[in-house]
């Protein structure tokens, strides 16, 4: 009979590769030759992308259209674009549209100036008004939201119409998926490693601007999509466990010392992001601007529905992944008790790469997805991480099921508080809703508690 | 290319009012962290509380400076007390999770334009809410030496500002020697072997989040006295993780790690901004744009903090034996 | 039996009389239990009807792995919350006590897996182990002449104690640079600083070397001597065998036995639970054959 320290499996999990399994191993169906070929591969895209801003194209141009809060086009806005020795301001039309010609792909800097916004606007991101943007070739939009300065961003129509509830309701859904999407993954992580991801809402962002670029690169978004989810798992999932958190586990460093530098990783992602690819909100070149169908009372486009339904699918067959393959099984057992899997011929680091590897994929898939509904933007995950944490501690750190429910409960949530709080504030609400469920009970719904000695 | 304008301006920064407040950050960070190993990735609250407790007070509600104080300091214990009673009985990612989300609840309130009557909304409050500190300003001149230049104002705050660090690292420093120091660094080591010895756990992690608190609550009170102006966005949860890089800097669980690290840090940061700077505008480096700085000098704080936390986290001068206890 | 010392020979006296069966009653209990059940999901962890310790024995808790010695543990030191039951120390009810106010009255244990505070002292971690220290205020803590000479006292003690379980020469080490046997040795130690009524360790020989396991027998013998009471859980049947008076037998949860370490270990019941009937030779022919690598 095996002596089995029961202790909480965070504990175990920075040393439980030291407990080599020697016996059977759980083979799996990874190659890491394939790996290697694909990193290169990635890497090779990614190099040809940073260069080629430089190579000059013909045409090449910054336009948008500026549109108030109502839809009502701004006219006679002026607008500035500087680079090395190139300047060239001009002035929105009378349906609101400008373009910039410039001399060739690279970096701009454009400005708006703010006096000649209409009275009464002002932009919702302050950092619309001034952001560098990089131009590759061809047409580079730039988008620009706007609000009336008296009540802008918190346009609270609480009105308490069945349709508004109904549209609410499906809107909470579609993003409880999405935060699903993330909070599965950062769960599996957690409960195979012990680790508290600071940095999930990156591998979001990551995975978004691998679409970007290989949107950009020509590819339509049906291809780039789900080869940025594989290159993402490989390169942002595998690799990143392998270049920095196996490493790790094997310094013994601990858990809070960990979650520092998840912290610290996600900085430094965020900002190479800022530099390579600038402050402006970027969006896919297919399905942008979809009109929503409607059903009954429900307005939803066709693009959410595609990626719910999809993202549904991903999620289930993570669950039956792990209810039923036999690496899954043992990704439960590590999750339940890292030294006991372990000792029974587990061969724990490799469930953890796979768990990175699967981890960054649905977060990839969920940057996507984010960045097709809204927009991409270097800090989108950061944005949505604390979202995906209170789905996570709602549903009880380290459960599969409870991420689920818990992302589920704070999409509605979220949605469905529109109806009372401003807009602005949605995020606070599902926040509050974390602390006082923390408060009752702590270990999340699904969760149990931990022991001790 | 000015090199002795960068100079200048990296000592000047170094020693001015952005270090002090960042060490007095820091500084409730040792206390959490270092010692009592909590991990308040929320520690901008704390100044926030503080800075806009001046600015509505003083501001929007007409009253003193010296009401607007032990108010802001009174806030900043109830803020603790609210973070620490859900999660200091539980593991502590929770603490980590709760705290940076109170943070951004903090930050998205005085944002909102719901509450911009009172908070100011993207604009935050500006005006004049450290005059009653200023006029008791006893300098007479504005301060130009090599390399280090403050105005009047400035030299004021700066040197009430290190004193109170001095006080702070003083009290700081007979804590942690203290039997009382005894038991926080053992809960950071291991929380149930204290309990085991019949201490109350919970009751010394709530002083300790309440007294780090606390010093970033002070931190924010001199940001509202020094620059009369606060707004939303100068509180983003970076300022939390800044501190976190300049504790690592200076060493955790070192009572004069703080300081050290303030002052390195934003000698650094300051030389390594104005450096690449002056390098564009003198056309040195051509592939960057002005803009590019910021993001870089970010990029720079995020590799430091993960390897000072990997490689040193007992500080650039910290000891050798105790990394070769595993650092956490 | 170990016949040595006063206090030995009282509780084996006192316990003479006691009968051997699960849940007998004790002439003077320092620890009372009843109907303790905790429930993990389906499974039944401890389901205890009633135990009593004697004030002033050595009693020994065996079982198989995961018979809920540890859980009963943590239960009874508030570490834990039991879905039923009650139970007293010293006549004192303590349902539902934090585990911090248990200690405090007197109950202190130590854990199966050891939690030396690796980046403090070895002194210090003694240190810590000291009862109603001034300077653990935090007011107080500012203004050291509140508490320098209680601190001196409590120093003197804790080099007393660190000399008799040889850890004096590592006094200024990080314990965390203690080797593993040192460690149990450290923690319990420790717990004798904050000199308890009931001291209870959870394997206090797993992982020490056989050499050291005589004196820690000494140790174990002299608490009792000091006036302490001791419970202990292991699995290392000759010390089991060696030091207690009493032996109580848990299995799947339950109390299946009790008595005299010679009579528990010729009780069927207690053999084919705790080593199957394989192992029934090697026990009935006194401790002396087994190794603990063979129990284990
Ligand atoms: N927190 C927990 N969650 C679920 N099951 C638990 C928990 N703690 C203990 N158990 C289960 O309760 C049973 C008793 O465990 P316990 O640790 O008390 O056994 P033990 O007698 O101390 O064993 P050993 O001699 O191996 O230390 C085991 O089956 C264990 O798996
Ligand atoms: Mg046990």
């Amino acid at each position: 009979m095996v002596n089995t320290p029961k202790v909480n499996p965070s504990d175990y999990a920075p040393d439980a590769h030291y407990i080599k399994a020697k016996g059977k191993r759980i083979r799996t169906r990874i190659r890491p030759r394939f790996y290697v070929g694909a990193l290169l591969t990635t890497i090779a895209a990614c190099l040809l992308l940073v260069f080629a801003p430089s190579a000059a194209a013909d045409g090449t141009a910054i336009v948008g259209t500026l549109k108030g809060p109502d839809g009502a086009a701004l006219t006679n806005v002026s607008l500035t674009v500087v680079a090395e020795g190139f300047t060239e301001t001009v002035s929105t039309g009378a349906d609101g549209a400008f373009r910039i010609e410039v001399p060739k792909g690279g970096k701009y800097q454009l400005s708006v100036d703010a006096a000649t916004l209409p009275t009464g606007i002002t932009f919702s991101k302050a950092e619309d008004q001034n952001r560098s943007i990089l131009v590759l070739m061809g047409d580079k939009k730039v988008l620009f939201t706007f609000a009336s300065g008296t009540d802008g961003g918190s346009t609270t129509t609480s009105s308490f119409t069945w349709a508004r509830i109904s549209q609410l309701l499906v809107d909470g859904l579609f993003f409880g998926i999405l935060i699903a999407l993330g909070a599965v993954g950062l769960n599996l992580i957690f409960g195979t490693t012990g680790l508290t991801n600071f940095s999930h809402g990156e591998l979001l962002t990551l995975g978004a601007f691998t679409a970007i670029v290989l949107n950009e690169l020509g590819l339509n978004l049906i291809i780039a999509a789900p080869l940025a989810i594989i290159i993402s798992a490989i390169l942002w999932g595998w690799g990143q466990n392998k270049i920095l958190w196996k490493p790790l586990r094997r310094r013994k460093t601990g858990l809070i010392a960990s979650m520092v530098v998840t912290i610290g990783l996600a900085i430094t992602i965020r900002y190479i992001l800022l530099l390579f690819f600038g402050g402006s909100p970027r969006s896919y070149q297919q399905f942008a601007g979809q009109s929503g169908l409607e059903f009954g009372p429900v307005s939803i486009t066709p693009k959410s529905i595609v990626f719910a339904v999809l993202a549904a699918i991903a999620i289930a067959a993570t669950v039956i992944w792990l209810q039923r393959s036999r690496i899954g099984k043992a990704t439960r057992a590590v999750s339940d008790n890292p030294a006991l899997a372990s000792a029974t011929g587990i061969d724990v680091e490799r469930v953890i790469s796979v768990v990175w590897i699967l981890g960054a994929g649905l977060a990839a898939f969920a940057g996507i997805y984010l960045g097709s509904t809204q927009d991409v933007t270097w800090n989108m995950g950061q944005r949505l991480l604390l979202v995906m944490f209170a789905a996570v501690t709602l549903g009880g750190l380290g459960t599969i099921y409870g991420a689920i429910v818990g992302a589920l409960v704070v999409g509605m949530f979220v949605q469905l508080s529109t109806l009372i709080i401003p807009t602005e504030m949605k995020t606070v609400g599902a926040l509050f809703l974390m602390i006082i469920i923390l408060l009752v009970r702590p270990q999340g719904i699904l969760g149990r508690r931990e022991r001790v000695g | 290319m000015d090199f002795s304008f960068v100079i200048g301006q990296s000592i000047t920064q170094a020693l001015g009012v952005t270090a002090i407040i960042y060490c007095l950050a820091a500084m409730g960070l040792n206390l959490q962290f270092g010692y009592t190993g909590l991990l308040n990735f929320g520690q901008v609250a704390f100044a926030a509380i503080g800075a806009y407790s001046i600015g509505v007070i003083v501001i929007s509600f007409g009253a003193s400076l010296w009401a607007a104080i032990p108010i802001g300091l009174l806030a900043s214990v109830a803020l603790a007390l609210v973070l620490g009673i859900p999660t200091l009985r539980l593991r502590a990612d929770y603490l980590a999770i709760v705290t940076i989300a109170t943070s951004e609840i903090i930050r998205l309130m005085v944002r909102s334009i719901a509450l911009r009557e009172t908070f100011g909304g993207a604009n935050g409050i500006n005006g004049k809410m450290g005059q009653a500190f200023h006029d008791l300003n006893p300098f007479h001149a504005d301060i130009e030496l090599p390399f280090l230049t403050w105005t009047r104002q400035d030299l004021w705050v700066v040197t009430v500002g290190w004193s109170l660090i001095a006080i702070f690292t003083l009290a700081t420093w007979l804590l942690v020697r203290s039997p009382w120091g005894r038991v926080v660094k053992g809960i950071r080591e291991d929380e149930n072997a204290v309990v085991s010895l019949g201490k109350n756990a919970y009751v010394y992690k709530m002083q300790a989040l309440v007294l780090g608190g606390l010093l970033g609550t002070v931190g924010g009170i001199v940001w509202a006295v020094a620059k009369q102006s606060v707004q939303p966005d100068n509180f983003v949860p970076d300022v939390t993780f800044f501190s976190y890089t300049i504790l690592l800097l200076g060493g955790a669980a070192r009572v004069f790690g703080p300081i050290v690290g303030a002052i390195i840090f934003w000698f650094l940061l300051v030389f390594v901004g104005e450096f690449l700077n002056q390098m564009i505008a003198a056309g040195w480096i051509t592939f960057l744009l002005p803009t590019d700085v910021g993001p870089i000098r970010f990029i720079l704080v995020g590799l430091g903090l993960m390897g000072l936390m990997i490689f040193r986290p007992q500080g650039i001068f910290g000891d050798k034996r105790e990394l070769a206890l595993d650092a956490r | 039996m170990p016949a040595n010392g006063q206090r030995a020979l009282e509780a084996q006296s006192a316990l003479a009389t006691v009968p051997r069966v699960p849940g007998a009653s004790k002439p003077d209990p320092i620890l009372v239990a009843s109907s303790i059940v905790r429930r993990f999901g389906g499974l039944s962890a401890v389901d205890v009807d009633h135990v009593e310790v004697q004030r002033g024995s050595i009693t020994a808790l065996i079982g198989p792995n995961g018979a809920g010695k540890t859980t009963f543990f943590n239960l009874l030191t508030g570490f834990d919350a039991p879905d039923e039951g009650a139970w007293s120390f010293n006549g004192r009810s303590m349902g539902r006590l934090s585990p911090y106010r248990v200690a405090r009255l007197g109950m202190v244990r130590t854990f199966q897996l050891t939690k030396a505070l690796n980046r403090l002292r070895v002194i210090d971690n003694m240190l810590l182990g000291a009862k109603g220290q001034r300077g653990e205020r935090l007011w107080a803590s500012l203004f050291p002449f509140l508490w320098r000479g209680q601190e001196v006292k409590n120093t003197e003690r804790a080099d007393v104690l660190l000399k008799r379980f040889s850890l004096d020469a590592k006094r200024g080490d990080f314990a965390g640079s203690l080797s593993g046997g040192q460690r149990k040795l450290l923690e319990m130690a420790r717990a004798l600083m904050s000199e308890p009524e009931l001291i209870m360790l959870d394997e206090p020989m797993a992982g020490v070397n056989p050499a050291l396991t005589q004196s820690l027998l000494q140790h174990i013998k002299m608490i009792r001597e000091e006036g302490s009471t001791v419970l202990f859980v292991e699995h290392d049947m000759d010390m089991v065998h060696d030091i207690s008076d009493w032996v109580i037998v848990m299995a799947q949860g339950k109390i299946i036995a009790e008595g005299p370490p010679g009579d528990v270990m010729k009780n069927s019941e207690v053999i084919d639970a705790y080593l199957g009937s394989r192992h029934e030779k090697a026990l009935t022919e006194s401790g002396e054959s087994l190794t603990t690598g063979e129990i284990k």
